[in-house]
């Protein structure tokens, strides 16, 4: 089979949904002329012209909120945010405006939009360009959350969130975008709100996000033998696939959620909220929620590792629920 | 400039009427509690809300304020279901979930007030855009009002629209007030027309609460709009003269309401059509009458409508899948 990046999926996934339907258009700022300062729009200009591939200036409210009117009016926007951080310049327009303008007519209105951006940390970028938004998103009435974690997911999440009829944050790992990965030929959907599991195993479910599912399944490699991981990426934060969660709970009796992003309030706290809410009888030890630091992340990749979950501190965190419970 | 058509203007008296009748009534609800929430009342204005909305064609998009009854009322003509809006109604333009501030009636191109200070104007770009990029002579309008000005979406859009050639027409009610700062406290160059032209949008100031003039500039710019000549700004002057809404009361200077009486846009026009022998008395009796039976009609039909079901309302957060 053939291998491409995560950041060629994403590719594809605009080619196809562009070619397959008219009212699909890009927008955001260098998404025209280079493809993208991370090339994930390269060929789009070319093919499908300046009209459908719009270049903006640095104006994150007028061009998401144009985005959202021609949602309003008919249109299918994928915006481009360069960094996810960059939409904190554009709040009102996602959330006042986007994410609440359908519910608030009643229905009367539908406001199919993707926001799309790349995130995370790893690359010495400090606070401003290194933000995990997600939580920010799940705790807004309205959105939907993808997060993707392998390019086919990616392609097929990102095609899946192009035709959904709500306002969609697609998120991309920044680190993820240049991992290669066997993709087949063709075209494919993964549904919106489907969780999947990517290594099988009896004792823990370790729940994990973006790039920290690869780093928990380098964990369940390290502890194989000794403890039986299993790796379930929900895919789609936002709805959640809880049934999915509670099976894999119900199996192992255990459950770590893993995140790059802080834990208080978020995705990950969120997480053994809800299996402690369903499946309390269920677990044998206390589940536990491992994220960042609490701290804006830091420049130096000194500083910049010890703030978030690295392997080893899955591992670790493993070992605590099942020793001694959290 | 060419002179309005007798039957337009009296459409115009018409529209005029009846958003000054429903605001008085809205008034007296609200005092009453049958209608609750913030109620910004649009009297004072009617003139630029039907002045443009009576320029434009059903499937041109507006995109309204917090003060947008004038808006939704002139635009749509659908006056008992936004009576239901305003009492929290499942017949209402948005089934209860909107209000006074979020009025939605996508048919007849009413694209929902909003509850933000600036934040409709990125979003009249959107319609804009869409428009253009449909290939169709549609146009958008985004109102917003002096407060606006001072956003950042403002000066964004200023240069998005003008960028990007879009046919919008913004349009900025400047009734002298946001909520009880007047004007020259908050602007340091109160000439909106003069930021338009720096960012390259054509601007024109009209006489707010003169109905025809707003009109025949709205119709000329929609006009421009239509072959695609770029964006366009009115600065429709006016005055606001009720308090900011419901719960906040104001203390303007004594007799600055009165230098405006005079230029009570329904009185002056219909002092005018009278002058010009347009219309009758008994014309006017007549109007009056009409608009106040429908009126009653429009309460009537909100007090009646049923209040939206809690145990359905779930079901719609993820829109009509
Ligand atoms: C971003 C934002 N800031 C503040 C408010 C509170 N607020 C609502 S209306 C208003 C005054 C707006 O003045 P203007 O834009 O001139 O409109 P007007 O009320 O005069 O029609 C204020 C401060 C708000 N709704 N949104």
């Amino acid at each position: 089979m053939r291998k491409i990046w995560y950041k060629t999926a994403i590719n594809e996934a605009m080619h196809e949904e562009m070619a397959r339907d008219e009212r699909v258009f890009l927008i955001g700022e260098d998404v025209d002329l280079f493809g993208g300062v991370f090339k994930i729009s390269r060929g789009l200009v070319e093919r499908f012209g300046a009209r459908r591939v719009r270049g903006t200036p640095i104006s994150e409210s007028a061009f998401v909120g144009l985005a959202a009117g021609a949602a309003m009016t008919g249109l299918r926007p994928i915006v481009e945010m360069m960094y996810i951080d960059f939409a904190l310049v554009a709040m009102d327009q996602l959330i006042n405006q986007a994410a609440s303008t359908s519910y608030m007519s009643g229905g009367r209105v539908r406001l199919p939009l993707v926001v799309r951006g790349q995130y995370g940390t790893g690359t010495s970028e400090a606070a401003q360009h290194s933000r995990n938004f997600e939580s920010w998103f799940i705790n807004t009435p309205g959105y939907k959350v993808v997060m993707p974690s392998t390019a086919y997911d990616a392609k097929g999440l990102l095609k899946s969130a192009i035709r959904d009829e709500n306002p969609v944050l697609y998120l991309e790992n920044r680190v993820l975008y240049t991992h290669k990965e066997e993709v087949p030929e063709g075209e494919w959907l993964v549904p919106l709100g489907s969780a999947e599991v990517k290594r099988a195993g009896a004792d823990i479910t370790v729940v994990a996000t973006g790039y920290a599912v690869h780093k928990a399944l380098s964990a369940a490699e390290q502890l194989a033998g000794r403890v039986d991981v299993e790796v379930l990426d929900p895919r789609t934060l936002d709805p959640l696939d809880l049934p999915a969660v509670l099976s894999s709970v119900r199996k192992t009796a255990n459950l770590l959620v893993v995140q790059e992003a802080p834990v208080q309030c978020s995705f990950a706290s969120e997480v053994v909220r809800l299996v402690v809410q369903e499946a309390f009888r269920d677990l044998e030890h206390p589940p536990l929620a491992l994220g960042a630091a609490d701290v804006p992340v830091p420049f130096s990749p000194a500083l910049e590792r010890a703030v978030i979950p690295q392997v080893e501190d899955i591992v670790a965190a493993v070992q605590r629920v099942l020793e001694k419970g959290a | 400039m060419e002179s309005i058509d007798l039957h337009i203007k009296r459409e115009l008296l018409e529209y005029l009427v009846l958003i000054r009748r429903f605001e008085e009534r809205v008034k007296v609800l609200y005092h009453q509690g049958a209608i609750m929430g913030a109620i910004h009342l649009y009297i004072g204005q009617e003139a630029v809300a039907v002045g443009v909305c009576r320029s434009l064609r059903d499937e041109d998009t507006v995109f309204s304020t917090h003060r947008g009854h004038g808006h939704a009322i002139a635009k749509s003509g659908e006056v008992e279901r936004i009576m239901a809006e305003l009492m929290g109604r499942d017949e209402g333009l948005s089934r209860g979930h909107g209000g006074s501030m979020h009025l939605f009636e996508p048919p007849k191109g009413l694209m929902g007030g909003n509850g933000i200070v600036g934040g409709g104007i990125p979003l009249s770009l959107g319609g804009a855009f869409t428009a253009q990029y449909q290939g169709s002579d549609r146009i958008s309008v985004g109102f917003f009002s002096d407060g606006a000005v001072n956003q950042g979406t403002f000066a964004e859009c200023l240069n998005l629209a003008a960028l990007w050639k879009l046919p919008v027409l913004l349009v900025c009610e400047n009734n002298q007030y946001a909520a009880t700062t007047p004007v020259e406290r908050s602007t340091a160059v109160r000439d909106v027309v003069g930021r338009a032209r720096a960012f390259g949008v054509r601007a024109e100031k009209v006489d707010g609460n003169d109905v025809e003039a707003v009109f025949q500039a709205a119709t000329a710019a929609v006009a421009a709009l239509r072959q695609s000549q770029g964006p366009r700004l009115l600065e429709c002057e006016t005055y606001r003269v009720e308090p900011h809404c419901g719960i906040i009361p104001d203390e303007r200077t004594p007799g600055e309401r009165e230098l405006w009486n005079p230029r009570d846009p329904v009185s002056l026009f219909v002092g005018r059509l009278v002058g010009e022998g347009a219309i009758s008395a008994s014309d006017l009796e007549a109007l009056e009458r009409r608009v106040r039976e429908r009126l009653d009609r429009a309460v009537e039909f909100g007090a009646r409508s049923p209040w939206p079901d809690p145990q359905v309302d779930p079901h719609r957060t993820w829109v009509l899948q």
